[in-house]
């Protein structure tokens, strides 16, 4: 990379309140009272957003300025005088703030908004007690935006807060001012929802109570709720929030402010998944299956029955006929204490990669985070190339960044296996259906090569071998090439491919030859941390040599005897649901450990330990750049639940293992992190065998954003949006027309031995010989590889 | 501006040819990225087309041809008041009742085309020939107080006369 030359911020003097600061020249007054802790009235001010100016509550007083001036729109001067506390100023204040009152109604009582309102606070110290206005207040029609965010337009005061946001950082301007002067209000087009998959923020940013969280909604009072830190564990970039609890409930989640990490956002997926937490299906109780029956039992037969189970069938079958199979979004502690039960009982299969069928790069992959650069370098960057990656769902945050740069003139291309509808432009795309993704990658690495003059090494010559370069490929080779900061970032489309070795591979030469940094975007909220700990079949803690053991999905293949399943739906969270799940019903025992009891998980487990979700238990959390979170808990465990780390040592002194005598979560992190210090991840290098394309249909099973893990599939609201319309196979018009299929044909669709019926949709933007089956929904629980081969039929 | 409306694709065919000619030209006097600029005189041409209003469709047709988030031309649309957006009579008559030809007799007048015609401030005669504007701010011909706006044609000096022959000659 690079070296920048660092930035020369010219600085001014100003004085505020006669206090003397330096401040940098062109910024505004409010982000110097802002920085200095002087505080300045605001609605329309956000340091995220852009400056409107329009509720005019900021209101300052400036010498030798003729009248007051908006703190947040006038630019800080040499020699500026400002006084926020003058006569001039506050009467200023007192003036607008009677203004915005005029038409806003007295509803505070029956305002969601009461008791945590902008509105309301500032009127308690700019307000008169006594209104002089005694005509009547206007009223404005709610819409209905969706299942999230519920409108109370009338008491809007036009800061256009929700606009900017919309516009500026979710990028789908949905939201609009429409009409002009008092019939201002803001509105969306012809009943159209607002769908972003960041549409939540706007309820933070509403000063007043006219968007608000609409499941929360008249269900708790700001004043009745404890704000207990927490992090949501759905996507690798650990965004920080507050759960919002009152008497051991989770009742609302809001961002925590953490810059490199979410900045201040929430994606909605973060914001509403709680609400899965109270879940009919929840497992709360330890439960055995005896003769085919469940019986609901105490902790005690529970960890009884689990150990003699995992004992047995080690005894039995030799160690190796165990498979442990995690969740990558449990804590780091978890993972460190199931690699040493399942070595400890001489099994050397665990591993957290449920949604990856091709691992024939393990040895090369050794680094734990999964970004090479932190997150935040995203806006920064002047070239970003996305392979395989619908980065806007697989991480809304990171999409959100990458929106950022492109509005900072960063060129954004695409090497996709759909045209994902983004919120930024593409500089050049090439759109191919999977299985010819490896071939259009070895193309640009053969541009890459001739732009660079660097020679492909001979392990990828057998990729590359018969590459066809276009001028798409020299374009994007020559954008690489060019100056600045370089960004991959190699998506979840490429992780869960059937080449995904290659594709990594060939992606970081392509990284290396043109001096990119190479980022990739993981399954699940702990990669880095199962990584570090150890929850690998040939990597033990801190990158130690252990004996090789079998891979997620050999595991499954192999029919081993005896499963350990840690918060793992086997129908939704695994590659090739279809395998595995026979693969699990035929196992002699299966033990699970889960937060939540589906009926197609008591089908196939013998025993099911309540496990306590996230927002219940804590733990340490390691983002795909490697930031370490300590998680604590928000609510006690719901039931009889436990937390991971518990169950896990309960587990291991039942079985007599040594290591599992911690008495609380610091001994085992303390114990933990001294084993962690001393980290060596050795990189070997490896041979792949020459890749094979094979079948003239297949599928692009994406994970649909709201169904990444069991808490998000049982939240309702998610569920009822309209990015969780996801039953539907997406064809190409050149694969649906000879088929005789049109919009909303009923169609067949098989992998393997899994069937199911679904409407079609056609789509230009699926190339041809792709088909849009998402994975982890209900309907594809029987399908085979979520990137594989795929018929579709008339039914 | 690079999201995709998926409710909008497609509604740019109802535009015809004069009118994609007319944005077009205006589209050239701004800056490549600054379409948004171009909506007002767009939205126009398509209110031309459509027989003196936009419908729905139609701003959904203007963002569509200027590949613009579809709210963005409604925002403009609804600012607007020269814009409307329900049908209209054949004619549009703007009296000014703003100061100048208030003092000059507009209230009078504006009765007397009230009375004429039959009909109120924003409201069209019944076979569909005039509609009389809501109250419009000032046009900006206070030098020929007071005046009228017939279909963008100015008409100063008005009297009772002058204003029944204008709008008796209308077709």
């Amino acid at each position: 990379m690079s070296t920048q030359p660092e930035k020369v911020i010219e600085m001014v003097s100003i004085e505020i309140d006669g206090q003397a600061l330096q401040v940098p020249k062109n910024s505004m007054i409010i982000e110097a009272t802002d920085k200095a802790g002087i505080s300045i009235p605001r609605f329309c001010y956000h340091s995220k957003l852009s400056i409107a100016a329009n509720c005019r509550m900021c209101l300052v007083d400036i010498e030798k300025s003729p009248k007051p001036m908006p703190a947040c729109a006038t630019p800080v001067m040499e020699g500026m005088k400002v006084y926020t506390q003058s006569r001039r100023a506050i009467d200023a204040q007192h003036g607008v703030m009677e203004f915005l009152l005029i038409n806003h109604p007295l509803d505070c009582p029956i305002c969601d908004q009461g008791g945590e309102c902008e509105l309301q606070d500032l009127a308690m110290g700019y307000g008169r007690s006594v209104s002089r206005f005694s005509e009547r207040k206007r009223v404005v029609q709610d819409h209905d935006i969706g299942s999230l965010v519920q409108t109370d337009l009338t008491r809007c005061i036009q800061c256009t807060r929700c606009v900017r946001f919309l516009d500026e950082i979710a990028g789908t301007q949905e939201l609009g001012m429409l009409g002009r002067g008092d019939r201002s209000e803001i509105g969306t087009c012809l009943a159209q929802g607002v769908n972003s998959e960041l549409s939540g923020n706007v309820i933070d940013l509403c000063p007043v109570g006219a968007l608000t969280n609409k499941p929360f909604r008249y269900s708790a009072r700001a004043w009745e709720l404890m704000a207990r830190p927490s992090m949501a564990a759905h996507d690798g970039v650990g965004s920080n929030l507050w759960y919002h609890t009152r008497r051991a409930q989770v009742m609302r989640a809001v961002p925590r402010d953490c810059e490199p990490a979410n900045e201040t956002w929430l994606s909605d997926r973060d914001r509403y998944s709680h609400f899965g937490l109270n879940a009919e299906d929840r497992s709360l109780e330890p439960m055995v299956k005896v003769d085919g029956r469940w019986t609901k039992v105490t902790w005690d037969e529970g960890i009884r029955v689990a150990s003699r189970a995992l004992r047995d069938g080690v005894t039995e079958h030799g160690g190796a006929s165990l498979g442990v199979l995690m969740s990558p979004s449990v804590s780091t502690e978890e993972y460190y204490l199931a690699q040493r039960l399942a070595r400890g009982l001489d099994s050397p299969n665990i591993d957290h990669r449920l949604r990856e069928q091709d691992f024939s790069d393990d040895a090369a992959r050794t680094q734990p985070a999964a970004f090479q650069s932190p997150m935040a370098a995203i806006d920064e960057a002047n070239t970003i190339l996305l392979i395989g990656s619908n980065i806007r769902h697989e991480a809304p945050i990171l999409g959100q960044r990458v929106r950022k740069a492109w509005r900072n003139g960063a060129q954004v291309a695409a090497l996709n296996p759909v045209d994902w509808n983004f919120h930024f432009s593409l500089a050049n795309r090439l759109i191919a259906a999977p299985q010819y993704l490896l071939k259009e990658l070895a193309a640009l690495a053969v541009a890459v090569s001739a732009a660079t003059a660097k020679d492909i090494p001979a392990a990828l010559a057998a990729a590359v071998s018969d590459a066809k370069v276009g001028n798409t490929h020299t374009a994007m080779a020559d954008m690489l090439n060019n100056g600045g900061n370089k960004m991959l970032i190699l998506g979840q489309a490429a992780m869960a491919h059937g080449q995904a070795a290659w594709l990594r591979q060939i992606a970081e030469w392509i990284a290396t030859a043109t001096g990119a940094n190479l980022n990739m975007v993981p399954f699940g909220a702990n990669t880095t941390g199962a990584a570090m700990a150890g929850a690998l079949p040939g990597q033990g803690v801190a990158g130690k040599d252990v004996d090789q053991g079998l891979n997620a999905r050999d595991m499954l293949t192999s029919a081993a005897k005896t499963y350990l399943l840690w918060d793992v739906e086997p129908g939704a969270d695994l590659a090739n649901p279809g395998v595995s799940t026979a693969a699990l019903a035929s196992a002699e025992t299966v033990v699970a450990v889960s937060a939540f009891a589906s009926e197609a998980l008591k089908e196939i487990a013998d025993v099911i330990l309540p496990l306590a979700p996230l927002a219940e238990s804590e733990g340490l959390f390691y983002t795909m750049d490697g930031q370490s979170f300590a998680v604590e808990q928000a609510v006690r465990a719901s039931g009889q639940s436990k937390q991971g780390w518990k169950i896990l040592r309960r587990l291991g002194s039942q079985l007599e293992l040594d290591g599992f005598s911690q008495v609380d979560l610091a001994s085992l992190r303390e114990e933990m992190l001294a084993e962690l210090g001393t980290a060596n991840y050795t990189k070997a290098d490896i041979e792949l065998t020459a890749p094979t394309s094979d079948g003239d249909l297949y599928r692009v099973g994406e994970v649909a954003i709201y169904s990444v893990d069991a808490l998000c599939r049982r939240s309702e609201y998610l569920q009822q949006t309209v990015l969780a319309d996801v039953a539907f196979v997406g064809l190409n018009p050149l694969d649906a027309g000879p088929r005789g299929l049109v919009d909303g044909s009923e169609v067949k669709v098989s992998q393997g031995d899994g069937h199911a019926m679904l409407p079609v949709r056609i789509f230009n933007e699926l190339p041809k010989g792709a088909v849009w089956v998402k994975s982890a929904i209900g309907v594809a629980m029987t399908l085979g590889d979520s990137f594989g081969p795929i018929s579709v039929e008339a039914a | 501006m690079s999201h995709k409306a998926d409710f909008i694709a497609g509604k740019k065919d109802l535009l015809n040819e004069d009118t994609r000619a007319t944005i077009d030209h205006w589209v050239s006097k701004f800056p490549p990225d600054k379409k948004r600029s171009a909506l007002i005189q767009a939205l126009l041409g398509a209110q031309d087309q459509n027989g003196g209003w936009v419908s729905k469709d139609m701003i959904e047709a203007v963002a569509d041809y200027l590949e613009l988030p579809p709210v963005w031309a409604y925002e403009v649309a609804s600012f607007y008041s020269m814009i409307d957006q329900e049908p209209v009579g054949k004619h549009k008559v703007n009296i000014c009742t703003n100061i100048s030809c208030w003092l000059n007799g507009a209230e009078d007048l504006l009765a007397h085309v009230e009375k004429k015609l039959g009909i109120k401030l924003g409201e069209t005669t019944s076979d569909d020939r005039i509609t009389l504007v809501v109250e419009e701010e000032c046009l900006a011909g206070c030098c020929g107080a007071p005046m009228m706006v017939v279909d963008g044609h100015y008409h100063e000096n008005l009297d009772t006369d002058k204003i029944d022959e204008i709008l008796d000659g209308l077709d």
